[in-house]
């Protein structure tokens, strides 16, 4: 990150503005530190970012293309519209980027099992690939609710090799699979590294996971300079936790004409209570780690998300998000179940490409944004995974018998 | 840090002059109902319980196993908030023996962290334990502690290094937590052989009473740490007699037996 940056963090490590830091128990302090440490070295180290970038070209697939979206842009108001492809990328994700790099630092400290937690399954499936390459243990932990929604990809994490155990507490969703990976690591932290999905978490997650995203950003930033010859005046992309997200909004960051905008799950909307819209409905607080924006009621007991997403159902988000959304550098936006669902089925009809429904919250901000900005604007979206994992909810959603 | 005189403090003055350790019981509030707690803190009282921990029950307890887990879910399920807990904090004060909360951060947070500590000393509390606050993000608590004069206890872990030992421990006041192994809390068949190697460590670098928690559920389990430690923390095995007591009064008995067993333990 430059010198120059607007929003320098606070000079304590770890924090963003108020925000972030670490809220864990006392048996999770050395690991932390070690893992920082590992972090910082790596990412100063040219042989572990050459080998990171070789996995990415021969392996992940990268640099992912950029897509202008014609027959979908009319449909927003007229505006260009940019698709950055991270749907095609290895596992169909941008969570691959992430997946690799907390990989192969565990090797680096010579650990030889990780532990993740997964909601729709996305982040399972990447973790449990990444150890299938490297030849490492894993465990995935993922609410016995999910596991049953999305039995497709239990199947393919145990293919590739994982072992999935169901959590039966609490909401039995991913808040309470993040929990049960948190107790494993307490138990097992001198073996076992937790590989999170997000950037949430106690520091270094949250830097660590933006830093392994980033690249979304640096390339998007690149192609749209050599191919459309400027920079977009609004980027787009789906906030749960937030980390594609913040990979393609933070080498933007400085680029104080360009607007960031997330778009957050608004469920069956925000003034109905069933949302996972973290930033514009929440209040600041902390959850599993980290202090930001939580869905909590008035004795501070974490209150259920809920959205037709399951990547986006989570009831907390990224600490940087809440100082972004803080300082105003960054805005945040709800968009509910049925815009996303139309959003989702126009791009797919439009442009042949069937998004996640996580990034179908997007496409719906964009639908918006386009025609409040008009034919001139250009927009660049994060088409942050692909949608063959959402085919059974969304047949179910507009009625196609399967 | 400065030693508020405490009941909590005053009684580890007491047990050392008795040459015994203290027996500190820990219980949920609202578990099993509303009600029914101070029930089960007097059985535990009645018993020989020198001390009692009141849980704030958390959605989100990421340090407890899963019998204080259900517990706890089934005291948000009856509606448990933080007056229930400073009520539960009053009444067992007034049965006169010292009494700490011991909460996740967020629900402190929430409630206002100075409130939190006036709130606690109105009750009549002593302390408070807090499992996921670490040292580094504890300004605003150190400074609502002086403003109450409550006591702050952190916990120790076998993990914790030997230069971020003094950080914690200098913070700590009323008696030091140090977590008997690497884990969550529950029973278990023994307790580990850190917890002994970690008290010693402990005691190197600070005279603050050092009271061992996690995983001691037994009479013989008590008395094996009571030869090491100024304290015997146990939650679990307790909560777990209630659970599997088809009544309230069958559970607080069986809690007052065990209470009475782990009595005789810490006194060797």
């Amino acid at each position: 990150m430059s010198q120059t940056t607007p929003i320098a963090e606070s000079e304590i490590i770890g924090h963003f503005g108020p925000y972030g830091g670490r809220f864990v128990p006392e048996a999770l302090i050395g690991a932390l530190d070690q893992l920082a440490a590992a972090h910082l070295a790596a990412k100063n180290d040219p042989t572990f970012q050459a080998e990171l970038s070789e996995l990415h070209r021969t392996y992940t697939g990268r640099p992912s293309i950029i897509t202008e979206a014609k027959r979908f842009a009319e449909h927003a108001g007229g505006a260009r519209i940019f698709l950055k492809r991270e749907d095609l990328n290895h596992t169909g994700s941008h969570k691959i980027n992430n997946v690799l790099g907390q990989a192969l630092l565990t090797k680096r400290m010579g650990k030889k099992r990780i532990i993740a937690e997964t909601g729709a399954g996305q982040h399972g499936v990447a973790s449990a690939t990444a150890a299938a390459l490297m030849g490492l243990e894993c465990v995935v932990y993922m609410g016995e609710e999910d596991t049953k929604r999305q039995s497709l990809n239990v199947a393919r994490m145990k293919l590739l090799g994982a072992e999935v155990i169901p959590v039966t507490q609490g909401s039995k969703t991913l808040k309470d699979a993040i929990n049960e990976a948190m107790r494993d690591w307490v138990t097992n932290v001198e073996t076992t590294h937790y590989l999170l999905g997000t950037v949430a978490g106690p520091y270094p997650f949250p830097e660590m996971v933006r830093d392994f995203h980033r690249i979304i950003g640096v390339e998007a930033r690149e192609q749209m300079l050599s191919e459309v010859g400027r920079l977009p005046d609004a980027i787009l992309a789906c906030v749960g936790g937030g980390s594609n997200a913040i990979g393609i909004f933070h080498p933007f960051i400085e680029d104080v004409n360009v607007r960031l905008i997330g778009l957050e799950a608004g469920g069956s909307g925000i003034d109905s209570g069933k949302h996972a819209a973290t930033i514009s409905g929440g209040t600041p607080g902390v959850l599993h780690g980290t202090r930001t924006y939580v869905l909590q009621d008035k004795n501070g007991q974490t209150v259920e998300s809920h959205s037709i997403s399951a990547g986006l159902d989570y009831p907390g988000v990224g600490p940087e998000h809440a100082y972004l959304h803080d300082i105003g550098r960054a805005e945040y936006r709800a968009i509910n179940d049925d815009q996303a669902m139309e959003a989702f089925s126009l791009l797919s009809k439009t442009e042949g490409i069937i998004p996640a429904i996580e990034t179908a919250h997007a496409l719906a901000g964009a639908m918006i944004i386009g025609r409040e900005l008009g034919p001139d604007a250009v927009l660049l979206l994060n088409l942050s995974g692909r949608g063959d994992k959402d085919v059974q909810t969304a047949a179910q959603y507009f009625g196609i018998p399967l | 840090m400065v030693e508020f005189d405490t009941p909590l403090a005053r009684l580890f003055s007491r047990t050392k002059s008795e040459k015994r350790a203290a027996l500190i019981g820990y219980l949920p509030a609202g578990f099993p109902t509303i009600e029914g707690a101070p029930r089960v803190i007097a059985a535990m009282v009645e018993g020989g319980v020198d001390a009692i921990e009141i849980g704030f029950p958390y959605s989100d307890p990421v340090m407890d196993g899963p019998i204080i887990q259900d517990a706890a879910d089934q005291a948000i399920k009856n509606g448990t908030g933080a007056s229930d807990v400073f009520d539960l904090v009053k009444s067992t004060a007034a049965l006169g023996v010292p009494t700490v909360v011991m909460t996740y951060w967020n629900p402190i947070e929430r409630y206002g962290v100075d409130e939190f500590g006036s709130a606690l000393m109105a009750a009549g509390g002593s302390g408070v334990i807090t499992p996921d606050l670490t040292i580094e993000e504890s300004a605003r608590w150190a400074q609502a502690s002086v403003k109450s004069q409550f006591n702050r206890i952190y916990v120790i872990a076998p993990s914790t290094s030997e230069s971020r030992m003094p950080l914690v421990t200098s913070q700590c006041s009323g008696f030091i937590y140090a977590a008997s192994l690497m884990g969550v809390t529950g029973t278990r068949n023994s307790v580990s052989g850190d917890a002994r190697s970690l008290v010693a460590r402990i005691r190197s670098g600070s005279d603050l009473p050092v009271a061992v928690g996690l995983g001691v559920s037994t009479g013989d389990q008590a008395r094996e740490v009571a030869q090491y430690a100024d304290g015997v923390i146990v939650g679990s095995a307790f909560i777990r007699l209630i659970q599997q007591s088809a009544t309230i009064e069958e559970g607080c008995e069986r809690v007052r037996e065990l209470a009475a067993s782990l009595s005789a333990g810490v006194r060797g």
